[in-house]
């Protein structure tokens, strides 16, 4: 059964599809001292939808990535929470369940392409390798579906690319093996980290109609993770806002992208330079920005992790950290301005 | 290109400026690299030229030889009236403090292990300039002129973050005094929040320094709010040069409209994906 | 292919430059074989003359040089005073001696230096780590000649091994099979001393290789995707950790020939060692600049071997990189 297939016959799944429960991660140095990186983020993914997720520096986004399928690094520890997928909490699976739905059933991009395939090892092998982990199909079925792969994503060049090493590859070209290698079992979910980052814009806009086109012709569903909210627009269906560790804000792309509830994302919207949008801000003129830097999350005080930098902040916001408020069509906020 | 220069009124002005690489390629064949070709522009003092272009496009090339790191193959470059391209390594050296660098990456472009204020020292004493307590006072004048907090100046580089680094290299950049900053993708690799922060910096600067800019990037959305001026590069050449407004509303060549094109914008309703 | 036909040539001039220091050196150095039977009154000086004129050690040294060239090119490499015969076959069987414990002592230490490394690496910090740490810091410390010592001490306490030499005697009676026994068995305490001194290197530097090889970006995506822990470890692992891990092998080639000296005169092993020695505190010219030579080609070649194979291994100096 080719692998178009396979994809075109998904899984039936139960809703939502990928449930993330108060997680909490930290990094203990090896002198003991905890650093928090996320400390209780919920959210969901529907089947068959986009989640972007916006976060800066400091937020937890990385962290995140590398959690959903425990990949942390040695001194990084899941200290709570639970991943629901299809019906099992990752957190808590055998390491042989794990390794099965790794790249089978959710598939990770980690940033910096350059940095993500192995030196030494053709392209066509390091995708090889990904079908071999999952099936035991002879050689020759193997390279055929090598390059049936790569021909989804280099539409001219594929057999040339899969005999060439990394190095040899401009950094668009290797974000699309790692894209490939992703999609090649078969995986209903992708999480893409930071995808576009280091790209030009022509290489960016490439990729990103790389992946609409699979999403498509696969029945994907993507998390989508970057700093930059223009990326988002009008690729994402919903989008969550990351702020220190935890959610701020989550809901319609449309909605938190347009009319934003929560003081970071608007404040993070307004300071983007706006010259190619409809309204212009005076050109050279000093664009509105959040004061001060990310938290330093080993050291946070009581309440609202945004409250020294807030400009709507109130007394309350210092003594307890507010709940989740819905202001919308599934569109919640993380903020005492909308209620207790 | 539709601009005339004043050569009195232009703090810089390149003109056909070439550059070949002669290298060699697999087996030995000779294979030369032209990375710059006719490229001529200037900037009028205490503006921004906004230099965009894609990787390959010449931009770092181009940098380098105007910062004096790299001899051009031919073409004049003429910076406060001088021809410093006719000048010898040791009459280019006095010019070079005038026109520093800011880089991409603060990460790789400042040693990690030096604290802010033996960065920013750094250049004072290479230069052997002042005497030890006057280069503190200057280096912490410094530090606090680009918004960096008097109790970090002991921290190592490596404990910044960010958008601090990059405080830090524009601080080490302006110890010198330099008439002209060459800012190459020096806001790329931060956040977007950092990133408004820094453009923010950079504009206080010009105006209370009097700093010309010379500002590369591949992000058009930054380049048009930055500006004055923005020349459009590709392969080693010009391919547009005006005033920024002119550019963005009404850009005149094919890159120039395809780069304003892919840049990911907000107001997406409208902005639908070319076909790859 | 140019890459190494130039290197071949510079290893040529190398060895012709390492010969003539060695000659030079050697022939500058304060006296000479004969002296010591210039001591002995019983010998008249005229005897001693005679015989210098004889071995030609009263010509000019360029001279000498030049013959000795030509005793290369015939395949003798000199005369030793002390055996009275040409060099090369006292070298050979020396040599051979010494590549037979070298070899296969390399091998081995090698052979356990690999997944003791490895698996120090993959405990990185915990308790195994540490424990293998200890024990290569403290083998470490200890020199080869107290490690000689020591082995032989337990030796002759126990009677587990041989104490000495490389047969027993009465060897020529011996059948093929029991005389292949015999050396088997003299070979063993040496190699084990080998291999614990050269072990700690090794094992160091693969658990280095691999715990910054473990850590990479690569690995981890490998790792996303499903892909097994042996796998991982066997393939994309081992072959990142290649690189620094081939020039070691290249150097440890080098040693062959020379890291064995005090192992072999502690335990009696009749190989190079001995015969360098010798030959040094003789003044038997002509065996030490053989000696010296011969451990000169071997690391040179070693070298080479470490280059070839670097190449092979790693693609990216084999390609040109694409410029962003």
């Amino acid at each position: 059964m080719s692998m178009a297939q396979t994809m075109a016959n998904p899984p039936k799944t139960i809703s939502p599809f990928l449930q993330v429960q108060d997680l909490h991660v930290a990094y203990i140095s090896r002198a003991g001292q905890k650093s928090p990186a996320l400390a209780g983020l919920s959210f969901e993914v529907r089947p068959g939808e986009t989640l972007g997720v916006l976060g800066e520096s400091g937020s937890g986004k990385s962290t995140l990535a590398a959690a959903l399928l425990r990949l942390l690094p040695g001194n990084g520890e899941i200290e709570k929470g639970v991943v629901l997928f299809e019906g099992q909490d990752l957190l808590r699976a055998e390491p042989r369940t794990l390794q099965r739905i790794r790249g089978a059933r959710i598939a990770v991009i980690f940033q910096e392409p350059s940095l993500a395939l192995h030196p030494m090892i053709r392209i066509g092998e390091q995708i090889k390798d990904v079908f071999a982990a999952h099936e035991s199909s002879s050689r020759g079925v193997l390279r055929q579906k090598t390059l049936q792969l790569l021909a989804e994503v280099f539409p001219t060049d594929a057999a040339r690319i899969a005999e060439s090493y990394p190095h040899q590859l401009s950094g668009g070209q290797q974000q699309r093996v790692l894209i490939a290698q992703a999609i090649a079992c078969g995986p209903s979910l992708v999480v893409a980290d930071e995808p576009t980052a280091s790209l030009d814009p022509s290489t960016q806009m490439e990729i990103l109609s790389l992946f609409r086109k699979l999403r498509e012709k696969f029945h994907l569903s993507v998390i989508l993770i970057t700093h930059n909210p223009a990326v988002l627009a009008g690729f994402a269906d919903r989008v969550l806002v990351m702020y220190a560790g935890k959610a701020a804000e989550v809901g319609p792309a449309e909605k938190v992208l347009g009319s934003p509830q929560h003081p970071y994302t608007r404040a993070l919207l307004q300071s983007m330079p706006s010259q190619l949008e409809g309204y212009a801000n005076q050109r050279k003129s000093k664009l509105p920005v959040i004061p001060g830097d990310a938290p330093n999350l080993e050291v946070l005080a009581t309440g609202c992790r945004f409250e020294a930098r807030c400009a709507d902040r109130m007394e309350l916001c210092t003594r307890r950290e507010p709940a989740v408020v819905n202001v919308g069509e599934s569109h919640a906020v993380s903020c005492f301005k909308y209620g207790e | 290109m539709g601009l005339n220069h004043d050569n009195a009124e232009r703090l810089l002005i390149v003109e056909n400026l070439e550059k070949v690489y002669a290298g060699r390629g697999v087996l030995g064949t000779k294979k030369e690299v032209i990375a710059l070709q006719g490229v001529s522009f200037s900037i009028r003092p205490e503006s921004t030229l906004a230099l965009v272009g894609e990787s390959g496009s010449g931009k770092s090339t181009l940098a380098f030889c105007l910062a004096c790191m790299e001899r051009p193959t031919s073409g004049r470059i003429i910076f406060q009236g001088n021809e410093i391209t006719a000048l010898d390594e040791k009459q280019q050296r006095a010019v070079r403090p005038q026109i520093q660098l800011v880089f991409q990456d603060p990460a790789r472009s400042l040693n990690p292990r030096f604290s802010a204020l033996e960065l920013v020292s750094e250049p004072l004493l290479v230069q052997g300039r002042l005497h030890k307590r006057k280069r503190e006072d200057r280096a912490r004048a410094l530090l606090a002129q680009v918004g960096l907090p008097q109790e970090k100046a002991l921290q190592r580089a490596e404990e910044f973050s960010g958008g601090q680094r990059q405080r830090l290299a524009i601080a080490r950049a302006l110890a010198l005094e330099p008439k002209l900053l060459i800012l190459d993708e020096a806001l790329s690799a931060l956040d977007c929040s950092v990133q408004a922060q820094i453009a923010n910096l950079l504009l206080e600067l010009q105006s209370s320094l009097g700093l010309t800019y010379l500002f590369i990037t591949h992000d058009f959305a930054m380049a048009g709010h930055l500006a004055d001026e923005i020349a459009v590069m590709e392969r080693g050449k010009v391919v547009e040069l005006g005033a920024a407004d002119r550019v963005l509303r009404e850009p005149e060549h094919e890159i120039t409209r395809r780069l304003i094109a892919a840049t990911p914008r907000l107001g997406s309703a409208a902005h639908l994906p070319q076909v790859v | 292919m140019r890459y190494f036909l130039h290197r071949l040539l510079q290893a040529a001039f190398l060895l012709i430059g390492v010969s003539i220091l060695t000659f030079l050196f050697s022939a500058l150095a304060p006296g000479n074989y004969f002296d010591e039977m210039r001591l002995n009154p019983q010998i008249s000086p005229e005897t001693v003359a005679a015989l210098r004129a004889q071995y030609q050690l009263d010509r000019p040294l360029p001279v000498r040089y030049v013959r000795w060239l030509n005793s290369l090119l015939h395949g003798e490499m000199g005369y030793s005073f002390a055996y009275n015969s040409p060099v090369a076959p006292l070298l050979w069987v020396r040599a051979r001696n010494t590549l037979l414990l070298t070899v296969i002592a390399t091998l081995i230490a090698w052979a356990l230096a690999l997944p003791l490394g490895i698996w120090s690496a993959t405990t990185l910090g915990r308790l195994p780590d540490r424990a293998l740490s200890g024990v290569t810091a403290a083998l470490l410390v200890i020199p080869d000649l107290v490690l000689a010592l020591g082995l032989l001490i337990i030796a002759v306490r126990t009677g587990w091994f041989p104490t000495g030499g490389m047969v027993s005697v009465g060897f020529e009676n011996l059948s093929p099979v029991q005389k292949f026994r015999d050396i088997a068995l003299h070979m063993e305490l040496p190699v084990i001393a080998l291999v614990l001194s050269a072990l700690p290197i090794l094992v160091r530097h693969v658990r280095a290789a691999f715990a910054d090889v473990l850590s990479t970006p690569f690995l981890r995506a490998a790792a996303s995707h499903g892909i097994q822990q042996r796998t991982l470890l066997y393939r994309y692992a081992l072959r990142a950790a290649a690189n620094p891990l081939i020039s070691l092998f290249g150097l440890s080639m080098g040693a062959l020939l020379s890291g064995s000296l005090v192992i072999e005169v502690v335990m009696s092993w009749p190989g190079l060692g001995p015969l360098l020695l010798e030959a040094i505190l003789a003044r038997d010219l002509y065996v030490v600049i053989a000696g010296v030579l011969c451990s000169t080609i071997f690391l040179v070649a070693g070298n080479l071997l470490a280059d070839v194979l670097l190449y092979l291994a790693d693609p990216r100096i084999r390609t040109e990189v694409v410029a962003r």
